[in-house]
Formats: structure tokens, C-alpha cells, sequence
């Protein structure tokens, strides 16, 4: 029995972890410390697993990629929603992964004005699926790497995000205005493999060991009325002489304050071990929002932020996929450097892209190219005249992928090590990347702001400068 | 690699070619003759005119084309046109000239379909009557519309009638809730009618007229005036928008037109207030439309009454019979031409193109049985050879006049 099976990361990878060791499967180092992700059964050493973000799970088992995987309600309806024929068959509430994906907003934005109405939000389809249920006129969705429950009011009006109460939405100032979807986890499988392989063994071991479940509906089409009530915004809620600026969470932050320090700038409580998303500064008239360092480019594209300090690498996707985006390189903040490189399996005898190609071509079947940096992944493949290709977006540890469901990594890299360790090998350099000041080329037309924002990067220069 | 078309999406051949713009030419020259004006509106349009409610319905939008733009970073959609009506009815917002208007498109719209079999792209002609409300223009459009059938030689057409008014009408009389209400309204639309009759209505006298109507089917105008009298008193509600579903059909009665109520046709497009027409040759619908009087003010436009109507190019360009379908050109000249003559060869060429004759310069593939005639140009005397194909006969000569002259009898 030559079964693929996909296994989570993350917030599933405990309980999972508990559920397969009941099952007597046996599998080594699949715990939050592994270093590799491919793992093998014990009890079934001919079965090939590998271990995905959560996310990438339905995607893998729906193309066939896979014939199981462990994964949220959540992401299978995310894929669901966009791609009804999918072939994915949901197969087992699995009777953990409490949560449930709600639509939120400010208390204070339920009310019908302005113009258009923006969701913020991790999942997109199901964010237009929801404009669409509730008939909208205009709409638009800004997809997110996380940190959604930041967002509200000034950066979108309603926010898609996960939380295991209605209560702990509380704390981030939003109410709940609809459950869509409840995160729990289950057990899929691609629907082919599901009529043409014997998987009874595996299925029947699982089963035996998950909790009866009571029946509920999942996919809750019940948005209360009360969301019907904001058909649109009230518009952005911007302090015109404020300067607003979106600090990194995550690994960034430590550099962050060390330049901010030599800057003279004190940030207080970031980071912050409570979570707080809105540290306040010694600076007057500024405004501090700490989001993902991916999803900054187009928020000051918006006009949600004046300031931003992210990676290269994230400007240049942004600029890929938006060309004419108004978003620009202030200061190059020189720390957190990386490469983005393209990465094959060490197995290929190829040194670089063109050797690569040449083999590549003889199989004459497209070239799937896996990246988290989608746009600057296409644009590489265009670039590189890969001729029929398919871009396969992941959502972290893309190293798992090459090489039986990519031929071709475009990935990040400090110094290599986490390409080596997975047998892989670095053919092609993009560039190099590093923490940058991004801001918008838009007028500033409030004076007061103009100098404050002046003041801030002139400060930010001495300060790299210096360094 | 294999080289492949993208699914759900086909070319036109040659042949296909000629069926499809002998469709597009009868109809644009009947629409010339009844007065209307020509546009075509872009392939891409933002998806918002189309999501708000009274578009298009839920079932459509989710097999709607859409993206990002390369500049829409708002995160505000772009859509490939779904609809042919949308597009003119923005386009009418957008245009400075208001009031009364004629216009008529071609154009494709891009609708996904699952298995790929169907396709994803289709073409239609359609025709839009905007600011005026009485049941004679919706009459106008209907004769519009079945004298292009007939021109185009279908003359065996149905028109199945239904009223998007009366079942709205229906469900308010429901007392549904409005989320319910808008359900039911868009399910009907998709073409589930049917399930009305599942749903237990609070007046039970809704019953017994709905249940009379669902099953009136065929030339019924007496029907439908007997159902007003008996619901006058007990569902008030419903009588404006019968009287205009009786006035629409009393029209059609006058004109002789051949058509049939069917309330459960009234399958199409949310925006759709008032009657609902399709056109049918036997089983298959190849055209159809309806009034849709508040389309342009959701829109954000003025208080404008419109109708229109679409018909399925695809579906006519298959169904219609073309005569002598390879012998429409009956001269057709084959100019073979050596290099030393190059000039003179094309420009005897285009002096017989003048001429009007079809003129292909010979290739070694070329079938000479394709070809009324074959002229040989030479360098020197005599200048060309001239076979007539039909009567096999030969003939040379050095005067490029009396070649015209001769190809031209």
C-alpha cells in the first residue's frame, strides 16, 4: 500500500501527533522541534508522509498530490468555496482543533454609510463568498498573512479571522457578526484514491480512535442580520497629521528596536509579550500598528500606513504583482539579509537555471515552481522562458515540496543551511534582500505630517548610518 | 509538449467564420432598419457592477471570471463580462447623452462551466430599448428579435413568456424574510421555479392561484384574466403586476405572434422586473430577455425604464442552413508568378482584386480544382497563359485589359 499522506504544522500538529500514536502508526520526530519533514511509519514503512502548513493541505490532496491529509475545516471550506469540484472528500471529524472562523468588525462600524466595504482577511475566498452572500454594492478583499484582528476600523471594515470563542474577540475590540465556518479538524482524501485504493487499514485505525462527534452543520450559512445592516464604510478613519507606521512582528522585531534605539526612537511594550498589536512611542503624532512584515507593501499602497518596515523580498513581490503601485524603498535598513534564490533537488545533475531547463524539458511536462512569493516566482519563470509552468503558492516550509510535488524552489535564504539539510541545492540567485523603510510616493499634503514623517526617516538614516 | 486550447473555450474555423458573421451581419442590418445604434463595451469591466443586488444572481457570480488588475491593489476585482446588459446599462450611466435610447452589441461573454464541455465563452447579440416603459416596447423587441429569426430562415420560433414582476409578487405576498425572500427570487432564476411550490405560504388562498399558474402553460390569455378575478379581493398585491403580464399578452395576441405563458421559463438575470421572454426552436432556447426597469437606477443612474433581449450566436450559427456554402465566390483566380516577374504579378493582381475577383498567388500546395482560373504571368512573350477551369479551354495572351476583360465575362 503506496499511500501519500499529508500531515499538519502548526496548531494541529499536537493533537494529531496524540491521534496517530493511538493509532499505532509509529512515526518518529513529528513534533514542533523536527528538522525534516518527511516521516515515516513505523507500522506502515511503505507509506510517504510528509508534513505541510495546514493551508497547503487541502491544495495537495485536491490535486492528488496526496491521498490523506490532516487539516482545518476552515482552509478545506477556503478551497471549497472557490473550487467547488475539487476533489476532495471530507471523511472524518477528527474531534479536535476547537475554533471557529468568524466574521468581525468595531462595534462602533455597524451602521450603513460611506462608500465601499474592505475585508481583511487569511482566507479571500471565503471573504468574497461572504460579500457576495450578503449583496454587497462594493466591495474589495485584501488577503493577509495574518494579524487580521489589527486591522479594524482604519484599515477595513469587516475582518475574517479564527479565534476559539466569540469572548477572546473581545480583547481585540471586534464583535462577532457571523460564524462561517468551525475550525475543527478532519481527516480528507483525495476522491480518486478514495475509489481506487485500499486505505481501510489506515482509515479503520483512525476511526477507532477519535471521539464520537455530534453532528452540526458545518458550513453555517446563518450570518446573523445584524452584518446586513453595513452594506458599506464609513471610509477610512485616518488622523490627518498622524503619522502611521506598521512595525514587523515575528523574528524582525529585536533589530527593529535596536535600530529604533540608536535612532532615538523608544517604542514601549514591543514586542510584546502580551500580544499587543498597538505599542505607543515617545514620538508625538505617531501612530504604531504592528502587522506581518508580507502584508505591509499593500497596505501603504492603500494609504493605511505612511510608513512600513518590511524585507525587500516583500516590496518586490508587491511591485510584481502591482506595477504601478505607489509604494517605494525609503531606507535600506541593512539587517536581515537573505537571498532569494532558485533551489532544485540535489539529485539533478544541473549546476544552474540552463542546465536545469535542458533536463527539465526532455520530461515534456510543465514545470511546477513552488513559492511563497508567488508574483516574483511568475515573474522568474517568464523571465527564465520556462515555457509551460505552474506556479504552486505555499505557505511556509516549501523546502517539503521539491521533489515530488515541484520541480523548482524560488525561496529565501540566509546562509543555505535549511536548503542543504533537505538535499536540495541553490542554482540560480534572484537578489538579495534586506529590511527596508517602505513609503508611499503620494503628496503628503498636511505640513505638520510632511516634517514628522521627515523627521522619522532622516532618523532612521543616521541610525543605519551609524551602524 | 502537447499544444492545447484552453478548456471550455473553441476556435472558429473558417466555415464556423462564415456562419457566424452571416448571424452578426442579418442581425446588425435589421437593427440598422429598426432604428438602433451600435456599441461594443470592454472585454473587462469591475466586478462590482455586477455583485450588488438586482445583477446578477448568486449562482452566476460564483462562476464569474474575476482577478486582480495589475493595478488593483485596492483589492476591488475586475471581471471578464458575464453579462452582455450590465456592461450597456453602465455604459448608458457613463454617457452624456440621457434620455430615450436604441442600442444594439455583439460581443462575448465568459461564464465558467465545470466540466469543460460547455463553453465557457459565448457570443450574443442583443438589443437595449431604454427609457420607455409601455408594454409596446416590450412588443418591439420581441418582433425585432423574431425578424431576425426569420431572416435568418427559423421561422418556427416559440416565444415562452414569464413576468419576473409576478414572482416577485408571489413571494412578498409569502411574507418571507428578506434574506429568504432574495433566495427563493434567485433560485426561480437560475431555473429551480419549481421549488415555489414546495414552500407552505401563510394565505392559503396563495395556494390555489399559484398552483393554477404554474400549470398554465400555452396560449391562455382567458386564463390568466379568470385567475385576476378570483385573487382580486384576497391578494391584492399581486394585481399590477398581472394586469401587465395580461397587457403583454394581449399585445403578443394582436401581433399573431406564436407564443406560449410558461411562468416557470422565467429563468435569467436578477435585474429582471417585468415580463421574461425566450425564444425557442423546439427544445432549444436560443435567445431571450426581459424588462428591467430598475437596473440603471441601482446602478446609480437616473430613473430610467429599460428592456432588451439577447440572442446565442453559437446556438444560430449551428442551427441556421447556409446555402452553397462553398461556391458563394465563383471567381477565383490562381496567379502563378516566377520571381522575375514579381512587380508585374502583383500588380495584376491587384488589378483584377479591383476588378473584383478573389486573387491567391500559387503556391506548390495549392489545389488547382479550387480555382475558376489559373493564369500563368511570364516574362516574355506571350504574357499569360490564361485556363479557364470550366470549359478547360486555353487561351494566351500579352495585354493586360483584355485578361481583365475576359476574366470579367
Amino acid at each position: 500500500m503506496s499511500l501519500r499522506i499529508a500531515l499538519p504544522k502548526g496548531r494541529l500538529l499536537k493533537d494529531t501527533s496524540i491521534l496517530l500514536e493511538k493509532s499505532g502508526w509509529d512515526i518518529e520526530g513529528y513534533n514542533t522541534q523536527m528538522r525534516n519533514y518527511r516521516l515515516q511509519s513505523k507500522k506502515y514503512p511503505e507509506m510517504g508522509i510528509k508534513v505541510f502548513q495546514e493551508k497547503d493541505i487541502p491544495i495537495q490532496v485536491a490535486v492528488g498530490n496526496y491521498d490523506i491529509g490532516i487539516c482545518g475545516l476552515n482552509w478545506i471550506e477556503e478551497l471549497l468555496v472557490k473550487y467547488p469540484s475539487s476533489a476532495i472528500a471530507k471523511v472524518l471529524d477528527l474531534g479536535y482543533g476547537e475554533g471557529v472562523l468568524f466574521a468581525a468588525m468595531r462595534p462602533e462600524m455597524l451602521r450603513e454609510t460611506g462608500t465601499i466595504t474592505r475585508i481583511a482577511s487569511e482566507y479571500p475566498n471565503l471573504a468574497e463568498s461572504l460579500a457576495e452572500r450578503l449583496r454587497l454594492k462594493r466591495f474589495s478583499i485584501l488577503p493577509l498573512w495574518g494579524a487580521a484582528e489589527v486591522y479594524p476600523p482604519e484599515s477595513a471594515e469587516i475582518v475574517l479571522l479564527t479565534s476559539k470563542t466569540e469572548k477572546e474577540l473581545v480583547k481585540h475590540k471586534i464583535v462577532n457578526v457571523g460564524g462561517l465556518v468551525k475550525t475543527k479538524a478532519y481527516l480528507i482524501a483525495n476522491k480518486n484514491s478514495l475509489k481506487k485504493k485500499d486505505m481501510t487499514q489506515i482509515l479503520a485505525a483512525i476511526t477507532e480512535n477519535v471521539p464520537p462527534v455530534t453532528h452540526e452543520i458545518d458550513e453555517a450559512n446563518n450570518i446573523p442580520i445584524i452584518i446586513r445592516a453595513i452594506a458599506s464604510s464609513t471610509g477610512k478613519i485616518n488622523a490627518n497629521d498622524k503619522v502611521r507606521i506598521a512595525l514587523p512582528d515575528g523574528h524582525q522585531q529585536s533589530h527593529v528596536c535596536s535600530i529604533f534605539e540608536q535612532a532615538g526612537i523608544c517604542v514601549n511594550d514591543y514586542p510584546s509579550k502580551t500580544g499587543n498589536r498597538r505599542p505607543v512611542s515617545n514620538m508625538e503624532g505617531v501612530l504604531i500598528k504592528v502587522i506581518r512584515p508580507q502584508d505591509m507593501p499593500l497596505q501603504v499602497a492603500n494609504d493605511n500606513f505612511d510608513l512600513a518596515i518590511t524585507g525587500r523580498d516583500w516590496l518586490i513581490e508587491h511591485r510584481y504583482q502591482f506595477p504601478s503601485s505607489p509604494v517605494e524603498e525609503l531606507v535600506d535598513l541593512k539587517y536581515g539579509k537573505v537571498r532569494l534564490v532558485a533551489v532544485i533537488s540535489r539529485e539533478i545533475p544541473a549546476e544552474n537555471i540552463d542546465e536545469w531547463q535542458r533536463i527539465h524539458n526532455q520530461s515534456r511536462s510543465a514545470c511546477r515552481v513552488a513559492s511563497e512569493y508567488t508574483n516574483i516566482a511568475d515573474n522568474y519563470a517568464r523571465d527564465k522562458r520556462l515555457g509551460r509552468y505552474r506556479i504552486i503558492p505555499t505557505w511556509g516550509a516549501t523546502e517539503a515540496f521539491l521533489p515530488e510535488d515541484a520541480d523548482i524552489l524560488i525561496e529565501n535564504t540566509e546562509t543555505g543551511g535549511t536548503i542543504a539539510r533537505h538535499n536540495l541545492k541553490i542554482i540560480d540567485t534572484l537578489f538579495e534582500s534586506t529590511a527596508c523603510l517602505i513609503g508611499s510616493q503620494r503628496m503628503i499634503t498636511e505640513k505638520i505630517k510632511q516634517e514628522r514623517v521627515k523627521r522619522i526617516v532622516t532618523a532612521l538614516e543616521s541610525a543605519v548610518g551609524a551602524n | 509538449m502537447k499544444v492545447e486550447r484552453c478548456k471550455g473555450f473553441k476556435d472558429f474555423a473558417p466555415q464556423d467564420m462564415k456562419r457566424f458573421r452571416l448571424v452578426e451581419n442579418i442581425f446588425r442590418d435589421i437593427c440598422f432598419q429598426w432604428g438602433y445604434h451600435e456599441i461594443r463595451t470592454p472585454t473587462l469591466e469591475y466586478l462590482y457592477l455586477f455583485t450588488s443586488a438586482g445583477t446578477l444572481t448568486p449562482g452566476k457570480l460564483r462562476r464569474v471570471y474575476s482577478f486582480l488588475d495589475w493595478d488593483g491593489w485596492s483589492g476591488e476585482r475586475v471581471v471578464l463580462k458575464p453579462d452582455g446588459t450590465i456592461p450597456v446599462a453602465r455604459y448608458y450611466i457613463d454617457n452624456p447623452q440621457k434620455g430615450f435610447s436604441r442600442l444594439f452589441y455583439v460581443t462575448n461573454v465568459f461564464m465558467f462551466e465545470e466540466t469543460g464541455r460547455e463553453p465557457r465563452e459565448r457570443w450574443q447579440c442583443g438589443a437595449e430599448l431604454i427609457g420607455e416603459k409601455s408594454v409596446i416596447a416590450d412588443g418591439e423587441l420581441v418582433m425585432l428579435a423574431l425578424d431576425v429569426l426569420s431572416k435568418l430562415g427559423l421561422n418556427n420560433v416559440e416565444v415562452t413568456l414569464s413576468h419576473a414582476g409576478l414572482i416577485r409578487a408571489f413571494l412578498d405576498e409569502m411574507e418571507l424574510d428578506p434574506q429568504e425572500h432574495g433566495r427563493l427570487f434567485d433560485r426561480m432564476l437560475d431555473g429551480e421555479l419549481k421549488t415555489l411550490a414546495d414552500i407552505k405560504p401563510v394565505k392559503p388562498e396563495l395556494i390555489q392561484v399559484l398552483s393554477l399558474l404554474l400549470k398554465l402553460k400555452g396560449k391562455s390569455p382567458g386564463l390568466l384574466k379568470n385567475i385576476r378575478v378570483i385573487s382580486e379581493k384576497t391578494l391584492p398585491g399581486l394585481m399590477p403586476t398581472l394586469d401587465n403580464f395580461i397587457t403583454v399578452i394581449d399585445l403578443m395576441e394582436r401581433t399573431g405572434c406564436n407564443y406560449k405563458i410558461d411562468l416557470s421559463s422565467g429563468k435569467g438575470f436578477e435585474y429582471y422586473t417585468g415580463v421574461i421572454f425566450h425564444f425557442c426552436i423546439g427544445q432549444e432556447i436560443v435567445g431571450g430577455g426581459g424588462r428591467y426597469d430598475q437596473l440603471i437606477p441601482q446602478m446609480g443612474g437616473s430613473d430610467m425604464p429599460a428592456a432588451g433581449f439577447a440572442m446565442y450566436m453559437d446556438d444560430l450559427s449551428r442551427i441556421i442552413k447556409v446555402e452553397g456554402n462553398e461556391t458563394i465566390n465563383t471567381n477565383r483566380v490562381l496567379l502563378d508568378i516566377s520571381p522575375k516577374v514579381v512587380k508585374e504579378g502583383f500588380k495584376m493582381a491587384a488589378l483584377l482584386r479591383e476588378a473584383g475577383l478573389i486573387v491567391e498567388l500559387a503556391s506548390k500546395e495549392q489545389q488547382e480544382t479550387e480555382y475558376d482560373w489559373l493564369i500563368e504571368l511570364k516574362s516574355e512573350s506571350p504574357t499569360f497563359v490564361i485556363t479557364n477551369r470550366k470549359n478547360r479551354s486555353k487561351l494566351e495572351l500579352d495585354s493586360v485589359t483584355e485578361a481583365i476583360r475576359l476574366l470579367r465575362m
